[in-house]
C-alpha cells in the first residue's frame, strides 16, 4: 500500500540551555500508509507529542527524513510547511482551538483562506462540512454557544474542509464526558470508512483501542507497533 | 495579487473584530493618534494662516510699488547712521511724476493717528492719511462703495473723506456710511467712499483703518511739516528695476547728493518683506511641525505597545492559525493591518475633530484646512500605524507553532 509518511531514523533533540539537551526522539522510523487507522500512545514524556508535530509539519526532526505524500518535509522552510499543513494536514486538538470571536462558519472557512480559496466556494464547502458532521443548524453560533461535543466537531469539520490527506488527532476526547467522547470516536471511524487516514494521538487505551494499528513510545523509542486485535467499534459499542 | 488582497481583506476583518472586542482599550489607544493628527493638522492650518495672512498684507503694498521712504522697512544698518536723515517732502512728488517715465501713478502720503468720531461712536489711533487723488492707483486696495476724491477736490482741500473697512465698523454698526459726516480729530469730514476690507497682519499700513483725506485738507488740519511717503505705481511690473534705478536718479538730484554720498532715502517694495518673511516662516513651520510631530510620535508608541499586549494574548490564536496553514507574511498582514486600522481611525477622528477647531483659528487668522493636510495627515496616520506595529507583527509572524499552541 501507498505510504503517506515514511520517518527514517527521525531524531529530536532539544536544547535545554547550556550543554544539556534532551533527546525526544531517538532514532524512529515508521511508516503510515494511506487509509489507515493508527493511535499513537506513550506515558508524557515518551516523545509522542514530538513525534505528533513532526508528524503534523508544526516542527522538524533534527535529523533523519520525513517523506510526506514522496516529499522531502525535512528540508523545508516555514512558508511550504504551512502550505502542507494548509493543504495535507487535518488538526484536531483537545482544546478544539477554535477562534472565540469568531461563528462556527468562519473556523471552518480559515483553512480555506489561507489556500486562497473565493469566498463563495468556500462559503459552500464550509457549510458543507458542517452539515456533514451534524451542525449544519449552528453555523453562526460562536464556540462559547456551543457543548463541548459540538465545538469538537466544529473542529473536525474544519480539520476536514480542505480535503487532507491526514487527519491529526491530539487527544480529541480529552476534554469530554466519555458520552460525547465517544460520538467523537464514532465520527472518527465514520471518517475513516470513507477513506480518511486517521493518526490518534492518546494515552486512554480505551480510545486507542478505535484504531486499527497501536504506534507505542517509550522514552524516544518506538516500544511496539501491532495491529489492534480486540478493536472497539461504534456499532459494537451500540449494538451490545 | 489576488491572494494578497484576499490575505488584506481577511486581515482588515480580523481587525476590525479585535478592535471591536476591545472597544474602550482601542479607544485609549487611539487617543494618541487623535491627539498627535489634531495638533500637527491644527499647526499646519495655523501655519497657513499666518502665510496668508503675510501673503495678503504683502499685497497690500502691491507688487508693482514702490515706496519713497526716508527709512527702508527692513535694515541691517545701525540705526544712528539714519537717524538724522532728513524728512521728504511733498513737494517731489510732482517732480517725479514729471521727471519719470517708468511711473503711471505718483502719489504723496503723510499721515497721523487719530480720534475718528460719528456721533456717538468713535475710534481711537484710526490712521489718518493725507494724499492725492493718484492714491488709489498706488495702493494694492480696491474701492468698495462709492468714489475716491478727485483731483480737484484733493488740490482744493475739500472736506471730503473715504474709510476704511475697520473705521465703517467701528462707526456705522449699521452700515451705510456714505455721505455721513464724521469727525477727524474735531474737524468734520463727509464720507464719498469706503475701502474694501484688506485684512492681513500689518495693522496701521492696511486700508482697513485708515481715513483718506485730501492732501491740503490734511496739511491744513495737522500742519505741513510731516515726513512724505511717496508711492509710485510702476507702469510694467518688468521695468521695476529699471524704475527703481530712475526714481533713485531723481531723488539723488532732488536732495543734492553730490557723486559718492550715500542716499539719504530709502527704495522699499513688497517684495523686501516676502524676503524677509520667507525664512522666518519657514522656521517657524520647522519648528511647529516638529513639537506637534513629537506628540504623533508618542501616538505611534502607544500603538507599538498596545500591538504587543495585542500579540500576546493572542498568542493561542496565532499558533492555531499557523497550525491550520497561515503563512509568515498572513500573520504579519493580520497584526500591521490591525496597526493601520487604529491609527487611520485615529488619523480620522483627529481630522474630524480638527476641522471645527480649525474653524475657529479661522477667526483669527484667515486660514482654512489645506485639502494637502487632510491628505497627508491621512497617509501619516497610516505610516505611522505601519511603522509602530511593524515589530510586534514581526514578532507574532515568526513564533513557533509548537510553543504559539502550547501558551496558556
Amino acid at each position: 500500500m501507498e505510504n503517506i509518511i515514511e520517518f527514517k531514523n527521525i531524531v529530536k533533540t532539544y536544547d535545554m540551555g547550556g550543554a544539556e539537551q534532551v533527546m525526544a526522539l531517538q532514532g524512529v522510523s515508521v511508516n503510515i500508509a494511506k487509509n489507515e487507522y493508527v493511535a499513537i500512545m506513550g506515558p508524557s514524556g515518551s516523545g509522542k507529542s514530538t513525534l505528533m508535530n513532526i508528524i503534523g509539519c508544526l516542527d522538524t526532526p533534527t535529523s533523519g527524513q520525513y517523506l510526506f505524500n514522496g516529499l522531502n518535509v525535512s528540508e523545508m522552510n516555514d512558508n511550504e510547511l504551512a502550505k502542507i499543513r494548509n493543504r495535507e494536514i487535518g488538526f484536531v486538538f483537545q482544546t478544539f482551538n477554535l477562534l472565540a470571536r469568531s461563528d462556527s462558519l468562519h473556523n471552518v472557512e480559515l483553512p480555506l483562506i489561507y489556500a486562497g480559496v473565493p469566498s463563495a466556494e468556500r462559503k459552500r464547502r464550509a457549510t458543507e462540512t458542517l452539515q456533514h458532521v451534524q451542525l449544519g443548524d449552528r453555523i453562526h453560533h460562536k464556540p462559547n454557544e456551543l457543548s463541548g461535543g459540538q465545538r469538537q466537531r466544529v473542529a473536525v469539520a474544519r480539520a476536514l474542509v480542505t480535503n487532507p490527506s491526514i487527519i491529526l488527532a491530539d487527544e480529541p476526547t480529552g476534554n469530554l464526558d466519555s458520552k460525547t467522547g465517544e460520538e467523537i470516536m464514532m465520527l472518527f471511524e465514520e471518517l475513516h470508512r470513507q477513506g480518511n487516514t486517521i493518526i490518534l494521538v492518546t494515552h486512554e487505551p480505551d480510545i486507542a483501542e478505535h484504531a486499527h494499528r497501536t504506534i507505542r513510545l517509550r522514552d524516544g523509542h518506538i516500544e511496539s507497533d501491532e495491529p489492534v486485535t480486540r478493536r472497539r467499534t461504534y456499532t459494537a459499542a451500540k449494538a451490545s | 495579487m489576488l491572494y494578497f488582497l484576499t490575505e488584506l481583506k481577511e486581515g482588515l476583518a480580523i481587525s476590525f473584530r479585535a478592535i471591536r472586542a476591545n472597544k474602550m482599550r482601542s479607544v485609549l489607544t487611539t487617543l494618541g493618534i487623535i491627539i498627535g493628527i489634531v495638533s500637527v493638522t491644527l499647526m499646519a492650518t495655523a501655519i497657513e494662516g499666518v502665510n496668508r495672512a503675510f501673503e495678503k498684507s504683502a499685497e497690500a503694498f502691491g507688487t508693482d510699488v514702490l515706496y519713497i521712504q526716508k527709512f527702508p522697512w527692513v535694515s541691517n544698518d545701525d540705526w544712528s547712521t539714519i537717524r538724522n536723515r532728513r524728512m521728504l517732502e511733498v513737494s517731489f512728488a510732482a517732480r517725479i511724476e514729471r521727471q519719470s517715465m517708468f511711473s503711471a501713478a505718483v502719489a504723496p502720503v503723510v499721515g497721523t493717528a487719530r480720534r475718528v468720531t460719528y456721533i456717538n461712536n468713535s475710534m481711537e489711533g484710526a490712521f489718518i492719511s493725507g494724499t492725492t487723488s493718484q492714491y488709489l492707483a498706488t495702493a494694492g486696495v480696491t474701492l468698495g462703495d462709492g468714489r475716491f476724491f478727485t483731483a480737484d477736490e484733493a488740490a482744493g482741500g475739500r472736506p471730503v473723506c473715504v474709510v476704511g473697512a475697520t473705521v465703517v465698523e467701528n462707526l456705522f454698526p449699521r452700515g451705510d456710511p456714505i455721505g455721513k459726516t464724521i469727525r477727524v480729530a474735531g474737524y468734520p469730514y463727509t464720507i464719498i467712499g469706503t475701502m474694501e476690507k484688506q485684512g492681513g497682519l500689518f495693522g496701521s499700513f492696511t486700508a482697513d483703518t485708515r481715513v483718506f483725506v485730501p492732501l491740503y485738507s490734511f496739511q491744513n488740519q495737522f500742519g505741513g511739516r510731516r515726513d512724505v511717503t511717496i508711492q509710485v505705481k510702476v507702469a510694467d511690473l518688468k521695468q521695476l528695476d529699471d524704475a527703481k534705478l530712475e526714481l533713485e536718479g531723481i531723488m539723488r538730484s532732488l536732495r543734492g547728493l553730490t557723486p559718492g554720498k550715500a542716499n539719504d532715502f530709502n527704495i522699499n517694495q513688497q517684495e523686501i518683506l516676502t524676503q524677509t518673511f520667507a525664512p522666518i516662516s519657514l522656521v517657524i513651520a520647522s519648528i511647529g511641525l516638529f513639537i506637534t510631530g513629537l506628540s504623533l510620535f508618542v501616538g505611534g508608541i502607544g500603538i507599538m505597545n498596545i500591538m504587543f499586549v495585542s500579540v500576546t494574548e493572542r498568542t493561542r490564536e496565532i499558533g492555531i492559525r499557523k497550525a491550520i496553514g497561515a503563512k509568515r507574511r498572513t500573520i504579519l498582514i493580520q497584526f500591521l493591518s490591525e496597526a493601520a486600522a487604529l491609527c487611520l481611525i485615529g488619523g480620522i477622528i483627529g481630522l474630524a475633530i480638527a476641522f471645527p477647531l480649525s474653524l475657529i483659528v479661522d477667526k483669527f487668522l484667515p486660514t482654512a484646512m489645506p485639502l494637502s493636510v487632510v491628505f497627508i495627515s491621512i497617509a501619516i496616520s497610516l505610516v505611522v500605524g505601519l511603522i509602530s506595529g511593524f515589530l510586534p507583527a514581526y514578532r507574532a509572524a515568526k513564533m513557533d507553532p509548537v510553543e504559539a499552541l502550547r501558551y496558556e
